[in-house]
């Protein structure tokens, strides 16, 4: 394939010399970044790298067709440029964000204002998008929610029963994850980034890992990568019959809801076998696993693996069996493909508009190189669709495994890193359970972290979420947030 | 048939909620270790390897004295146990953790080897949430993990409703908060807000090393370091995120309700 010159060509979870990442104008660099867009590219990320008191632009697009990822950077600027959220929905919450980090201004951003910073005493004194009328109303909801979830705001303008427009105010659950991280590795890093999203520390971990082992110019041993890839899955597996099961218990159908709820706990306890904690804690590690996976262990797994898949299918075919679910999720909460793409959605949210996006099959690393799981795709773009690739993933998430446990790797399972590269960019992505997790790592003369981006897939996908709920009632809101349960804090970061 | 096919498959499951408290717990995960334990006179050689060990500087050592290692802030990592030559820092493999005062958690002055589990309330408090108790959950700058175990304990596998806990939607409705999460300054508005909204008396009960002490954040200047420094804490239950079994430990625990069940394991050594 060709690509401009403005940007050079790069494979998941590789490094390349900051000096060989094309430095072009602004007026080029953005050019070219909607000409990549344009011909079918979709940003995976796109921030500021400080420079004295400048900032420069950095764009990371990825081709999934072709299997490769491009970076370009600006010329340091000032002040700002004209958004590329005009022509490129896609880039809307980047832009958002790069303005509250940096000051830069995306000229002419429909919506700009701040993603995560506080405005007054809580994100939600801030502004809102207003629908006016004498039969419209204002719906407002959280920080806190009804449940034992993560706190958000939500702010509905409905005409009676149906929803206008949704606006979702985030922000709470920030810790400063991404702030801390330039002048690291800190001692406190690999923990933090276990917790960036509590229940995708294998996506982040990672994701982390592979970064700094592209930066060391290295690759964890081959039996770690089959161990990340098995936890991966198991992580998988248990948010899954999760959301399975929460959307059962949205619609009433609780014999699902029960045991799916059991069963997602049981798919954690298959994670405790290998590390003792249910979310993954200290398996990944730079460089390699914190644990192994023994014979007698990995047999255990196999074991309760199996019967958990066996209950697993069960409960779901009662929920598939049952006219009164499927006529619920039919046609609720719809995004069409042509919405998605242009919103960038991610994971499965997009596989469930019939976008064929997923790291794992586009952009193969570590273990995913020599052993592939089946891309789940599902048309309509509604709750049911959402429901059944998660229905669809979780068979063949089961299938990948009894194949894996049954032929492990031999040899080591963590090599201590050499030192990372100085003055380079690496990128790793990784397909976690909710979609595209993206970590970008740019060093400095010493090989510390100059730069660190992440992006959680709940940040493309929370738009999703927004569009999902047009033309829905109110009381939809619940099936169509658990169909895409969303991260707060890996938004928030 | 389908409704008669369901009904059959649930009977055929039958009743999957575990026996404890009446029977002995279900064992942790064997690579878990449970809590942690100083002891001080194996640490007479005083080499501090431990100390820049910990991710969350939750090591120290008392001037002059043994060291002090701080439950609140631990991550379970277990690179102390692993950096301590002389074994002055061991696993327990014991669930318990659940403590009512912070300092509680601090290990290994003399005497204070292990932590000291939590009290059940007084009477008075007993006597009106003994059999009844709601929690509001508070989740405020965490990253879910805490309150997807907070969560689970209302699966069929736990039943927490069998003790008559329940989570509820309104502080109103409420006898107390369950925070989660380090309280990020974004959150303590809405934490203050939730805790005004319970009616007297009420209790408060910090789950997980972020909301004991702020976690793997302990420090950011956008975080506050925990529930305490926002609403006073009567229960703090460690881990990231605790096992089930720790927090279930934690709330029976608090109202009076293990008596027996400590007993039970008492005899059984």
């Amino acid at each position: 394939m060709s690509t401009s010159t403005a940007f050079a060509l790069l494979a998941n979870g590789t490094c390349l010399p900051w000096s060989e990442v094309p430095e072009s104008s602004l007026a080029e660099f953005l050019q070219a970044t909607r000409s990549e867009l344009d011909r079918g590219g979709r940003l995976c990320s796109w921030f500021g790298v400080p420079d004295g008191d400048a900032v420069r632009l950095v764009s990371i697009v990825g081709f999934d067709a072709d299997n490769t990822l491009a970076a370009a950077r600006s010329a340091p600027i000032r002040g700002g440029y004209p958004a590329l959220t005009l022509t490129h929905p896609q880039a809307h919450l980047f832009e958002r964000e790069l303005w509250e980090q940096h000051g830069i201004v995306p000229e002419g951003h429909p919506w700009l204002k701040p993603v995560r910073r506080i405005a007054g005493d809580a994100p939600a004194n801030g502004e809102f998008f207003r629908v006016d009328g004498r039969e419209v109303h204002e719906v407002a909801v959280g920080p806190i929610h009804a449940g034992v979830i993560e706190p958000g705001h939500f702010r509905f303008q409905c005409a009676g029963e149906e929803v206008l427009h949704l606006e979702i105010a985030l922000g709470y659950q920030h810790r400063g994850a991404e702030r801390a991280l330039p002048g690291g590795p800190h001692r406190t890093t690999m923990f933090q980034m276990e917790t960036v999203a509590g229940d995708t520390t294998m996506g982040h971990a990672t994701a982390y890992a592979t970064v700094l082992e592209a930066l060391a110019g290295t690759e964890a041993p081959l039996r770690a990568q089959w161990l990340r890839a098995v936890a991966l899955e198991l992580e998988r597996l248990a948010n899954h019959t999760g959301d399975i099961g929460a959307l059962a218990g949205d619609v009433a159908f609780l014999p699902t809801m029960s045991a799916c709820g059991k069963i997602r706990g049981d798919f954690l306890n298959l994670t405790a076998i290998i590390c003792g904690n249910r979310f993954s804690r200290g398996i990944v590690r730079p460089g390699g696993c914190g644990y192994d996976l023994d014979p007698d262990r990995s047999s255990r797994l196999f074991e309760k693996l199996a019967a958990a898949l066996k209950d697993v299918e069960q409960a779901a075919t009662w929920f598939w069996d049952a006219a009164s679910v499927r006529g619920r999720f039919e046609n609720v909460g719809t995004v069409h493909a042509s919405q998605g793409a242009e919103i960038g959605l991610v994971g499965v949210a997009a596989r469930a508009c019939g976008l064929v996006r997923d790291v794992r099959f586009d952009h193969p690393t570590g273990w995913h190189r020599f052993g592939q799981v089946p891309v789940a795709v599902w048309p309509g773009g509604d709750v049911f669709a959402r429901a059944r690739v998660r229905s669809l993933e979780i068979q063949r998430s089961g299938q990948f495994l009894k194949e894996q446990l049954l032929a492990p790797p031999e040899g080591e399972i963590f090599s201590e890193l050499p030192p990372a590269t100085p003055d380079a960019l690496a990128v790793a992505l990784v397909e976690g359970w909710r979609g595209e997790v993206c970590h970008v790592a740019l060093t400095d003369s010493a090989g510390k972290f100059r730069r660190y981006k992440i992006t959680d897939p709940s940040f493309h996908n929370w738009t999703g979420l927004a569009l999902a709920l047009r033309g829905t009632a109110v009381s939809d809101f619940p099936i169509c947030n658990k169909s895409f349960n969303l991260s707060y804090c890996g938004h928030d970061l | 048939m389908f409704v008669l096919d369901t009904l059959t498959h649930r009977l055929k499951r039958g009743c999957e909620t575990m026996a404890y408290p009446h029977a002995a717990p279900p064992p942790l995960p064997d690579r878990h270790g449970g809590a942690l334990r100083v002891d001080a006179s194996k640490c007479a050689g005083g080499c501090s390897d431990c100390i820049p060990a910990c991710p969350t500087q939750a090591i120290g050592r008392i001037p002059g004295g043994p060291i002090q290692l701080d439950l609140g802030r631990c991550l379970f990592c277990k690179a102390c146990v692993e950096a301590c030559e002389p074994g002055a820092i061991q696993q327990t493999n014991d669930h318990r953790m659940a403590v009512r005062k912070r300092e509680d958690l601090l290990l290994g002055a003399p005497g204070q080897e292990e932590l000291r589990l939590a009290a059940a309330l007084d009477e008075k408090l007993r006597k009106l949430f003994g059999r009844s108790l709601r929690l509001r959950q508070v989740s405020a700058g965490g990253c879910g993990a805490c309150e997807a175990d907070v969560n689970v304990l209302g699966t069929i596998g736990w039943d927490l409703s069998r003790f008559g806990i329940s989570y509820v939607a309104s502080p109103r409705h409420a006898d107390g908060l369950l925070v989660t999460g380090t309280v990020s300054r974004n959150m303590e508005l809405a934490l203050k807000k939730a805790w005004d909204a319970v009616p007297a008396p009420k209790i408060v009960i910090a789950v997980g090393a972020c909301a004991i002490s702020g976690g793997p954040f302990i420090g950011h200047p956008e975080i506050l370091n925990g529930a305490g420094s926002v609403v006073p804490v009567d229960l703090y239950i460690p881990g990231c995120p605790p096992h089930p079994l720790t927090i279930l430990d934690g709330l029976l625990r608090l109202l009076g309700r293990l008596e027996n069940s400590d007993r039970l394991m008492a005899k059984a050594g």
